[in-house]
């Protein structure tokens, strides 16, 4: 294998930088800087040092709490949901692409149509009708991108599959007395996957905003757990008197989708040949 | 014209998977609609009522044959939350939605194969480079922080800054309350008010649409009748816009069928951040009231714009690419 060139290295480094920054930032989430004095602290604009002499890189909300603090302890909540909901959705897909090629027939055409009609519904619209099924929180958020997001990856995973089936080797395989099962999970699925690892990855970015989208809604993640969403709806009313609140906690979330889309973009340069992803739902 | 019928007919059968699917997922949501129905205080009984009167009574199988039977009539029910009939509340909320929807789509398209394409006629230089950063981020963007950042830059930053008073733009509702204009006047007034939220869904838009503008120009500018186009000395302009526009509207046309979806979402969360009474708005408040029969409707109106939109670009593509007329 070739050495990871920078259009890999460079998005890597920023990811793993965050998530180092998510994992240590916030350990020192005890002292004052989290709860701050509400009266002396509230609403610092970004590079102040406060009254204790405690700098605050990107300023104070309304309660007078570092936002730099909790953007990174939003971000370990965010970046977990992002991944997961994209993983475990794209996981789904592959099981269910790979059983609809596999099988064919009526298992096929009712999979197929149930891909079908969810991706006629705008995935937001489905978000929300599904975040209202269950008390929201984390847990919900991850099992409705679950539901609303394997539908792009089954498809994709089937046509490769179908693909595949047809090649000299899988009939090798069959001569040589390989079970079916065998010869879908050896021989057959290895070769499916690079268009699928792609789309997962650039569904990391798609997943985050989703989850910041609903967040935003109040449909996601509970305060007083921060995430990059429900942190710029706390902003959301002192927009015009300190907009840092609502705009800091985006940025890292911008830089995370970014990073997580230039991933996707130079595996698929690698893996993919053709373009795989279509344009993803908005939040 | 028979795989126009046939594509009909599926389109059809997929609207009511659609609604279907709907259906189920809103019922089977716990919660009780006649909760924020009645007043705190209100008897078990005024509340059996209430639920027999709006048929939430019956078993879920006499509710969904009741509802697709009145469906097939088009009469969509009446909403709860408001005791108006569902089409008329959609029929307030549509316009909204759909003005901002079009205005904002016209501009994504505009400015998104502009740079799309001029990128791909500068691939690898500085300035192609720079740009896809710029479309990446844009395009990374939740579309209700831009709307924040925007009205953060266009009120606190425009007082800060001193824009001058035509560049401070308004930033919430569809027209100013204290104006009485009308006419002309009130037509100006409502395009200021537009200002923000069509920049906000149109920047997202083009900037995912210049990302793949970019990607098939690219690929047609590699191929054998640009450079014959060249050899005859054709000009940089003239190959661009007659020659490899005319290849790529078959790919561009999909993609404007792709991108409606996100726009829509995109709508949800411009709505609620400008305050415009459209469909996203209604939606909001019809999951936030377990108003079933504006949900089943607004998901119609959503599903039925996505659908068309695919189908419109299946039946056009033929029209735009003679090597799929057949």
């Amino acid at each position: 294998m070739a050495m990871p060139r920078r259009d890999v290295m460079i998005p890597l480094l920023l990811l793993l930088g965050l998530t180092l920054g998510a994992i240590v930032v916030p350990l020192s989430a005890d002292d004052p800087r989290t709860m701050g004095d509400v009266v002396a602290q509230r609403f610092l604009p970004p590079f102040t040092t406060d009254g204790d002499g405690a700098f605050h890189l990107l300023g104070t909300d309304r309660f007078g709490r570092d936002i730099f603090a909790r953007t990174m302890l939003a971000a370990r909540i965010s970046l977990v949901i992002g991944v997961l909901g994209s993983l475990l959705a794209g996981g789904v897909g592959i099981a269910i692409g790979a059983l609809s090629a596999w099988r064919g027939g009526m298992v096929d055409r009712l999979l197929m149509a149930a891909a079908d009609a969810l991706l006629a519904i705008p995935r937001l619209i489905l978000l929300l009708v599904c975040a209202a099924l269950w008390r929201p929180g984390t847990v919900t958020v991850v099992a409705v991108l679950v539901a609303t997001g394997w539908m792009a990856v089954a498809r994709l995973v089937r046509a490769e599959v179908l693909g595949i089936r047809a090649r000299p080797f899988v009939e090798g395989a069959a001569a040589l007395g390989a079970r079916p099962a065998r010869i879908l999970w050896r021989h057959v699925l290895p070769n499916a996957l690079g268009s699928a690892i792609v789309a997962i990855t650039l569904g990391v970015g798609g997943a985050i905003l989703l989850e910041s989208g609903l967040s935003f809604l109040g449909l996601g993640v509970q305060p007083p757990q921060p995430s990059w969403g429900n942190m710029i709806a706390d902003g959301r009313d002192a927009i015009v008197i300190a907009p840092w609140v609502a705009l800091a906690p985006g940025v890292a979330l911008i830089v995370t989708v970014v990073a997580a889309t230039f991933l996707g973009d130079a595996l698929r340069d690698r893996l993919a040949g053709e373009s795989v992803a279509t344009l993803r739902d908005r939040a | 014209m028979r795989n126009v019928v046939s594509r009909l007919a599926s389109s059809v059968i997929l609207f009511w998977i659609v609604l279907t699917i709907t259906f189920l997922l809103a019922r089977a949501a716990p919660g009780d609609p006649t909760t924020v129905l009645v007043p705190p205080g209100a008897s078990a009984d005024d509340q059996a009522r209430l639920r027999a009167e709006l048929g939430l009574d019956a078993p879920l199988a006499i509710q969904y044959a009741r509802w697709a039977g009145r469906l097939f009539k088009g009469d969509l029910g009446e909403s709860f939350a408001r005791r108006m009939p569902v089409r008329t509340v959609l029929a307030e909320a549509i316009p909204v939605s759909a003005g901002l929807g079009a205005a904002s789509l016209a501009l994504t398209f505009i400015v998104g194969i502009a740079v799309g394409m001029y990128q791909a006629a500068r691939r690898g230089t500085v300035s192609d480079r720079a740009l896809t950063i710029v479309t990446t981020t844009v395009y990374a963007a939740p579309s209700f922080w831009l709307a924040l950042a925007l009205i953060a830059t266009f009120t606190y930053g425009a007082a800060r800054w001193g824009f001058p008073s035509s560049l401070r733009l308004p930033a919430f509702g569809m027209r100013d309350p204290a104006s009485d204009a009308t006419g002309i006047a009130a037509l100006g007034d409502l395009a200021r008010h537009a200002v923000l939220p069509v920049i906000t869904l149109a920047a997202i838009g083009a900037a995912g649409i210049a990302r793949y503008a970019r990607t098939i120009t690219a690929d047609l500018v590699s191929q054998d009748f640009v450079r014959t186009a060249r050899a005859k000395g054709l000009s940089r302009r003239s190959i661009y816009l007659r020659h490899v526009l005319a290849n790529a509207w078959p790919p561009l046309v999909v993609l404007l069928a792709l991108a409606i979806p996100g726009l829509l979402a995109g709508s949800v969360f411009v709505e609620g951040v400008f305050a415009w009474p459209g469909m996203g708005r209604l939606t909001l408040a019809a999951v936030a009231a377990r108003d079933y029969p504006v949900i089943l409707g607004a998901t119609a109106v959503y599903a039925a714009a996505v659908i068309l939109a695919n189908l419109a670009a299946d039946l056009a593509l033929p029209l735009l690419d003679p090597r799929r007329r057949s």
